[in-house]
């Protein structure tokens, strides 16, 4: 028979199997940078081991850790201050090099071509864009978390939520709209 | 629900997205082409970590030894022409040292060589010009000498 202990340890482990895809996403597509994503995804499933036991439901494990992640992510900003930026610039992976990550669909070179102008402006407004703005924006249209969900997660109301999200798009809007 | 199935595409999401961007088709299409592209992208990434995140280490482990590879033979090779000009210098001091002594040596022997030459000559010409007050006196000593 398995101890609570074990059971626990399971739960976890069915945990980090659920969502350490989607953390890494949130992390990569926020810094562009492959090893800080990495190192942050490690660092958020062992904070939320060392604090599993806490953990009491009130939310999805999925907005839980989601909140670790942005957490970390603060942090991180805090700590490197606006050489955060800098040195991401210069380790990360750049805009037009992430654009160029295409799903190979079935659509023509042409639509190809495009949806990679597209994917790059996105890019370059979204490193126009304030932290918060910026992990708003992310959760919103690349996790596809429901604002509420982003309001708990990101321990903001659903208010603000939507107007860091307005602005957010105003910006993407802007960037595209130069280009038509 | 499964929480991953969030990531999947619901085809409500570009009706919801539409009314959220307020109908502008552009940018809904846009969103959504930057939402797979993020996805293709973390999931080459998050498949295969290692391969994307070694070379990178490697580049920089090449990048350093490199570096002290170039500088410990530029510090050699310093180090080495430092140590052959020396030892030159060195051979060429011992080389100029050997010729002065030489020189030295010579010029003594030439000194000492002229120094007997004028003794001599000074005994010869002491003994063939006597004068004329001596000549008696000197021929007496010629016949002291031949008994």
């Amino acid at each position: 028979m398995a101890t609570a202990e074990e059971s626990a340890a399971q739960e976890f482990a069915q945990v980090v199997t659920n969502h350490r895809m989607q953390i890494f996403r949130f992390l990569l597509a926020s810094t562009r940078d492959v090893d800080l994503a990495e190192t942050m995804t490690q660092e958020c499933f062992l904070k939320a081991h060392r604090n599993w036991a806490s953990f009491r439901g009130e939310s999805t494990a999925m907005t839980w850790l989601m909140r670790i992640a942005i957490n970390l992510q603060k942090d991180h900003w805090r700590n490197r201050r606006l050489q955060f930026w800098r040195q991401t610039r210069t380790n990360s992976v750049d805009s037009d090099e992430a654009g160029e990550w295409l799903p190979s669909g079935e659509s023509s070179p042409e639509k190809q071509l495009l949806a990679r102008e597209q994917v790059g402006r996105v890019w370059e407004s979204v490193k126009g864009l304030s932290e918060r703005q910026r992990t708003v924006f992310l959760l919103r249209y690349v996790e596809e978390l429901e604002i509420a969900e982003i309001g708990r997660a990101t321990g903001l109301s659903e208010g603000t939520v939507k107007a860091h999200l307005s602005r957010a798009l105003g910006r993407v809007r802007a960037e595209l709209g130069e280009k038509r | 629900m499964n929480e991953n199935d969030r990531t999947l595409h619901h085809p409500n999401d570009v009706t919801r997205k539409m009314s959220e961007v307020g109908e502008d088709s552009a940018l809904v299409q846009a969103l959504e082409n930057f939402r797979l592209s993020v996805h293709a992208w973390s999931e080459a990434v998050y498949s295969n970590p290692r391969s994307i995140g070694a070379p990178a280490s490697h580049r920089r482990t090449w990048k350093l030894a490199v570096t002290w590879a170039l500088g410990c033979v530029l510090a050699a090779g310093l180090a080495a022409g430092g140590f052959e000009e020396r030892q030159h210098r060195i051979e060429m001091a011992k080389i100029a040292a050997q010729r002065d002594a030489e020189r030295q040596r010579q010029m003594a022997e030439e000194r000492a060589r002229e120094a007997e030459d004028l003794l001599a000559k000074v005994d010869s010409d002491v003994s063939r010009e006597v004068p004329n007050a001596m000549e008696p006196l000197a021929q007496l000593m010629a016949e002291d000498e031949s008994r």
